[in-house]
């Protein structure tokens, strides 16, 4: 079966910048896919290109050299609409600027079924309502969004992506800023979304834990290249993720699973005295 | 549909207040005009004689133009509002007004002769103006493709500031026997305007409305950002050159044919936006009907308040803004050091 997303030689570089002391960034010859139904980890250091990447992905920013595909297509050739009713992002997103409700947030995610209409179709609503009702979010359906909690607001995002009825879902850092049990809430949703719907979802994620948890191959990006993609056993190995992170990493299995635990092996306390 | 039929609702409603206030313009003024009069000259009875002329051709005339440049003026407000994601923007404030207000007084240097020619040639150099100086603010408070509000007040005042300086320099080079219209007419007043630059001016807004309005659910995007929107399948850039255009063509058609008449396009959208939400698509028609109630209303007071003499349009609609923007900014600042 032909993938989903397909990434060959894909380059960028971001224009020289003008202050001397900034680095310039590029992305180079990255390839690798996503097959429908998969759910693939997006991991790497900061400035690594996880963001840039997902902007190539949505043609936020147009590529240098190289192609992306989607089922086939590509991403040139298609329009931005025909592009958003099949890719959705979940975005690190502020409250909108004005007051708007949960409902009239999650129809956004129609413009791109609906393009040219002044108001969303009955159908539009049906979808809205869906997606609010998958996320648990109907109940809070008239409430202003900047009114609501990190999770719930994170919930109405993914509602809205949801309602764009795409095929691939990206989620830029879905838990950060979230307590422990709203991160519970987006992994059981995600989760549900990729087994019952078969959507198929590409999660950046700072936190590694989580994406070997929610992830069948993870990618692993360090300053515009692709370090390693593989199962998260193969991705997430000690001496690896201590030479792209640039510090001493330890990774265990918990006893009585095939759970890996990756954390920084802090130095002990005692020996930072000297 | 829900927006729809709020849509409905809400227009009916304010398209009835503004007959109701329009008529009841027609009553009042500082010509002792009796309401019987008033009543025969509407009937046809009358046609000749001062009450006729002072109903059909001062307050007819007068409640037109107040209709239209309040309204021209609140969509304008809006629209600026969501290009700059920010419900403090408002032409005056933007420094867009006084760029149009430059473009005006540039144009008068020249003499413009007849009527109609007039009409085109000061609405042409009016936005021109307002063009620069949403440009030029545009330029110097755009950071990474952000415009962060301390920033935008801050340019728009400044570029406010210079074209009025620059003004200052135009007037003086004025033939003094014109100075005091060009004044008043700085002041923002809504002196009857002939038929013909009436014609020109409902054009020019009109076409300003729809470059708005054809795009109102695009703006309701824009409300999540710029990648947001663009992710969301809206062509970003297109959406901010059509509205950028089409709030300056708002903007200096109101400056060309009434002044600079500040702090509508702020006050109306707000109290809008408490009673309709922030929805674009019933905003932008409503600010249409209420922006033109409002400055009805503040142009009735200014023609009665220190009757016979009358103020200025703007001197009242700056007496309600100012105290309203202090306002604004105190809410959207509380609890934020």
């Amino acid at each position: 079966m032909s993938p989903l997303v397909e990434v060959l030689g894909l380059e960028f570089a971001y224009p020289p910048p003008e202050g001397r002391r900034a680095r310039a960034f590029r992305l180079s010859s990255l390839a690798f896919s996503i097959a429908a139904g998969e759910v693939l980890g997006l991991i790497g250091p900061n400035s690594a290109g996880k963001t840039t990447l997902i902007r190539l992905l949505t043609k936020v920013l147009e590529p240098t050299g190289g192609r992306i595909a989607l089922d086939g297509t590509s991403l040139g050739t298609l329009s931005r609409r025909e592009l958003a009713r099949q890719v959705a992002v979940v975005p690190q997103e502020g409250p909108p600027a004005f007051s708007y409700t949960v409902e009239q947030l999650v129809l956004m995610g129609r413009y791109p079924h609906a393009p040219g209409r002044f108001f969303e179709r009955p159908e539009d609503l049906a979808v809205a309502r869906e997606a609010m009702a998958a996320t648990g979010m109907l109940d809070l359906a008239s409430v202003a969004v900047e009114t609501l909690s990190g999770g719930e607001r994170q919930r109405a995002i993914v509602a809205r992506a949801l309602a764009q009825e795409p095929r691939l879902l990206i989620l830029d850092e879905p838990t950060a800023h979230l307590d422990l049990r709203y991160q519970a809430e987006v992994v059981g949703l995600l989760r549900r979304l990729n087994r019952e719907r078969g959507m198929t979802i590409l999660l950046v994620s700072h936190d590694l834990n989580l994406a070997a948890e929610l992830s069948d191959r993870l990618l692993l990006l360090d300053a515009g290249k692709i370090a390693r993609v593989g199962s998260p056993e193969e991705v997430l190995d000690e001496a690896l993720l201590a030479e792209v992170y640039g510090c001493p990493v330890s990774v265990e299995k918990s006893p009585g699973s095939r759970r890996l635990l990756v954390q920084v092996a802090w130095p002990d306390a005692s020996d930072e005295g000297g | 549909m829900m927006a729809a039929r709020r849509l409905t609702l809400a227009l009916t409603t304010l398209g009835g207040l503004l007959l109701l206030t329009a008529a009841a313009a027609l009553f009042v003024g500082s010509a002792p005009v009796s309401p019987r009069a008033v009543l025969s000259v509407l009937g046809g009875e009358k046609r000749e004689g001062i009450e006729a002329v002072v109903v059909l051709s001062l307050r007819l005339p007068r409640i037109a133009v107040a209709l239209l440049a309040g309204g021209t003026l609140a969509v304008a407000g809006v629209a600026f509002q969501a290009l700059t994601r920010n419900p403090l923007a408002d032409p005056a404030i933007l420094g867009v007004a006084s760029g149009a207000a430059f473009g005006v007084v540039v144009g008068q240097l020249f003499g413009l002769g007849s009527d109609l020619v007039a009409a085109v040639g000061l609405s042409a150099f009016a936005f021109a103006g307002a063009m620069v100086a949403a440009g030029a603010v545009y330029a110097i408070a755009a950071t990474d493709g952000r415009l962060p509000i301390q920033t935008l007040l801050l340019t728009g005042v400044i570029v406010g500031l210079f074209f009025s300086a620059a003004i200052t320099v135009v007037i003086s080079l004025l033939d003094f026997n014109r100075l005091g219209g060009v004044i008043h007419w700085l002041l923002g007043n809504l002196a009857p305007v002939s038929a013909g630059s009436l014609a020109v001016f409902a054009a020019l807004a009109a076409l300003g409305v729809w470059l708005v309005l054809g795009r109102a659910r695009e703006l309701n995007l824009l409300a999540l950002g710029e990648e947001s929107a663009l992710q969301l399948g809206v062509d970003a850039e297109r959406l901010k050159r059509r509205i950028f255009l089409g709030a300056s063509l708002l903007t200096s058609s109101v400056v060309a044919f009434a002044g600079p008449i500040g702090f509508v396009g702020l006050i109306v959208p707000h109290l809008l936006r408490g009673l309709l939400g922030p929805d674009n698509r019933l905003l932008v028609p409503a600010a249409l009907l209420g922006g033109g109630v409002f400055l009805l209303l503040a142009d009735t007071l200014a023609r009665t308040i220190v009757a016979p003499a009358e103020l200025s349009v703007g001197v009242i609609t700056a007496f309600c803004g100012a105290p309203f923007f202090v306002y604004l900014l105190r809410m959207r600042y509380r609890g934020v050091p």
